[in-house]
């Protein structure tokens, strides 16, 4: 008997062992109607905004983040900004196009992906995707591998590495005030109407009608909408994309759904793996007994 | 009936035995004072105080690591190369146990040995690197990211790191002269080595699946859908590669603990036809990726050359100088080319998580001198526990009592 009843069970029991593994669960997918119709948005009329950043102080007072740098400076517009750990929404002057185009600002910050490529990096579920749209942080969770860093095509996160006991910093979309009913401090302080917010299919309504309205000057695409697989942040320009500081080129797929390929294999290799192994180590085992007796014979033979 | 003077003698001498190789502490000591040594502590005693410092300042104050190039060496290298290098413990466990390549039994224990220390401190660079490590924990038992790729490579890290550890017990046991607890590890053997390759192919791809996430900031050249299988079949030529040149070394550098019956020039002629045909097939799978994503034209660029540089130099030509030597039985030929292909899986691990990362993007990334530092301390800390244990335990040669397994 090669295969002996200890060697099976050895095999079975590693097999059983990692098959326990908790089996992988879709994140919030963009499939469920009665999801789709709590899901918030804002929707960012770029043609509105007046480049005021009541939106960047807002959001600094209710974070408790120190306020923006040169508030009144039109000279803080000269360079393109970025979000950092103190900073969850920046405000950029966008290149123009031509002389005579408008001048146009757009406000940055977490774009609350509706399959969030960060919730899915991330290890330890510390950035989750809420079924109303917030993708929130729980801190006590994270490890700071910083690959949601990697993951976010928007490169939101940001880290913390001035410190030994460092987070991620990154919009959370107002998550509590939101629960309470109330919308984002910035959206709620917006003076020109740039900042809409709502509900995501009602403001995507909205945004159709305003881009497809006659003699209006908006190119007729709402950023966030398809973008990886969409966003809870929808952006309404008259200048092209690109010289808003949006990355384009992104596809219209979540990114999660990249790393399910990977991830799909794993059941095939708990599966196949164990049952195709122990089939050569039988065949290899047999093999040597059958090559080690056929030797003891010819040794009998020649006495 | 031992008086109890003798038996304080006694577990002396069985100390002075185990640990001191059989000299007095004082002479172990002394012993201690080679040239190899002096390097190995003059390392340590810049790179620990590194280590201590990085998590008593943080991240910021010993790396170049930025808000857009989050991961720097102690992922490309400690991490990805580390754990790629140390696929020998699977390749030759899988070969002689199951396969029944019996010839091969001799380096199944420095191949296991090297493996767990070669994922140890790919785990101990990665504390380095991870802001929380304390919170390590966390994904094993307390919060699941189900579909996340790390947390795959996690769970498959720690189960694989456990088996080597399991693997690699009957030499200890032996050391330890506990033949009853030899003879249930020993027992364990094929269950352990076929949950070895499963948690392998799982994690070895894993881990090329992590950047299957980064399709904007990869360079197209290096990102394929097909990347966990780059990972996956990198990972066995790097481990056929990093077992022949350390079999090489180890033979040279313990000539007094190794089995002089073992020729380890033919079983490196073997290693070398098998990596030949591995690093072939890789060469192959990587042309298809690019047929796929039809991006031949990104070729005549600086990043095309550089690619070329790795398909043609560190993959193609290993692979056609592996099977010249296997053929002609030129062992120097085979060694060196194994050397090439370990600096070669190195250097893709680092193209794809640092030098073709982020490409577009003004803001390079170039590690620090702690950086750099840290990972030489780590490394030279492995090798000398690989020493450590190789002069103690039998797993060069093997203890005559126990031979007939």
């Amino acid at each position: 008997m090669n295969l002996n009843r200890r060697t099976f069970f050895q095999v079975a029991g590693a097999a059983g062992a990692v098959a326990l593994c908790p089996t992988r669960k879709a994140s919030a997918s963009t499939g469920d109607a009665a999801l789709n119709a709590e899901r918030r948005a804002v929707l960012v009329d770029t043609t509105k905004c007046i480049g005021c950043r009541a939106c960047e102080a807002a959001c600094a007072e209710t974070n408790t983040l120190p306020g923006p740098a040169m508030l009144d400076d039109p000279a803080v517009f000269n360079s393109r900004r970025t979000m950092d750990t103190r900073t969850y929404t920046v405000v950029n002057r966008a290149e123009k196009p031509g002389n005579t185009a408008p001048e146009r600002f757009i406000k940055r910050q977490c774009m609350h992906c509706v399959e969030p490529a960060c919730a899915s990096a991330c290890l330890v579920r510390a950035l989750d995707k809420t079924p109303t749209g917030p993708v929130v942080y729980h801190k006590d969770r994270c490890l700071g591998c910083r690959y949601c860093m990697v993951a976010c095509p928007f490169d939101v996160p940001k880290y913390e590495y001035d410190t030994p006991l460092p987070f991620v910093q990154k919009c959370h979309f107002c998550a509590d005030r939101q629960a309470k009913g109330e919308a984002p401090a910035c959206a709620s302080v917006c003076p020109s109407g740039a900042l809409t917010f709502g509900k995501r299919e009602p403001l995507l309504d909205m945004a159709r009608e305003r881009i497809y309205a006659p003699r209006a000057t908006y190119v007729r695409h709402i950023y966030g909408e398809h973008e990886v697989g969409g966003t809870s942040w929808l952006y309404l320009t008259d200048v092209p994309f690109e010289k808003l500081g949006l990355p384009t080129g992104l596809g219209t797929y979540a990114y999660s759904s990249l790393a399910q390929a990977s991830l799909a294999a794993v059941p095939f290799v708990l599966t196949l793996w164990p049952p195709l192994l122990m089939g050569l180590y039988t065949f290899s085992k047999r093999r040597d007994d059958v090559g080690a007796s056929d030797a003891h014979e010819q040794e009998v033979h020649h006495e | 009936m031992s008086s109890p003077t003798a038996s304080a003698l006694d577990s002396r001498n069985w100390i002075e035995e185990k640990f001191f190789l059989g000299m007095s502490f004082w002479d172990y000591l002394r012993s201690l004072a080679t040239p190899g040594n002096f390097v190995a502590g003059l390392i340590m005693a810049v790179g620990i105080p590194l280590i201590v410092y990085r998590f008593a300042a943080g991240l910021g104050a010993t790396t170049n690591l930025s808000q857009t190039n989050p991961w720097g060496i102690w992922i490309g290298f400690d991490m990805l190369s580390g754990v790629a290098l140390a696929a020998g413990g699977y390749t030759i466990a899988t070969s002689v146990y199951i396969f029944g390549l019996k010839e091969y039994h001799p380096i199944v224990r420095p191949a296991v040995l090297t493996g767990f220390l070669g994922y140890l401190f790919a785990v101990l660079g990665l504390t380095a690197d991870l802001g929380r490590p304390w919170n390590l924990p966390v994904p094993l038992f307390f919060s699941w990211g189900g579909p996340s790729v790390m947390f795959e490579i996690a769970w498959c890290v720690v189960l694989y790191l456990t088996v080597l550890g399991m693997e690699f017990l009957p030499p200890v046991f032996e050391w330890l002269e506990w033949p009853r607890a030899r003879r249930i590890a020993v027992n364990m053997t094929i269950g352990l080595t076929v949950a070895g390759v499963m948690l392998s192919t799982l994690h070895q791809s894993s881990l090329g699946g992590l950047f299957l996430m980064a399709p904007t900031k990869l360079h197209p050249l290096w990102y394929s859908p097909f990347i966990p299988a780059y990972f996956f079949i990198s990972s066995i030529a790097a481990g056929l590669s990093m077992v022949i040149v350390e079999s090489a070394l180890s033979h040279r550098a313990f000539q007094s603990r190794a089995d002089h019956t073992v020729n380890v020039d033919t079983l490196a002629i073997g290693l070398a036809r098998g990596a030949s045909v591995v690093l072939f097939c890789y060469f192959f799978v990587k042309v298809q990726g690019i047929a796929d994503s039809g991006r031949w034209s990104l070729l005549n660029t600086g990043y095309g050359y550089w690619f070329l540089v790795e398909m043609l130099g560190f993959i193609l030509l290993p692979s056609l100088l592996f099977a010249y030597g296997a053929r002609h039985r030129k062992t120097a030929l085979v060694r060196w080319t194994a050397a090439w292909v370990v600096l070669g899986i190195i250097v893709n691990r680092l193209n794809v998580s640092v030098i073709a990362m982020n490409w577009n993007v003004p803001d390079r990334y170039i590690p620090s001198f702690t950086e750099v530092m840290v990972s030489i301390t780590l490394v030279t800390i492995g090798i000398s526990t690989f020493r450590w244990i190789v002069n103690r335990m039998p797993v060069l040669q093997e203890l005559p009592e126990y031979r007939e397994h």
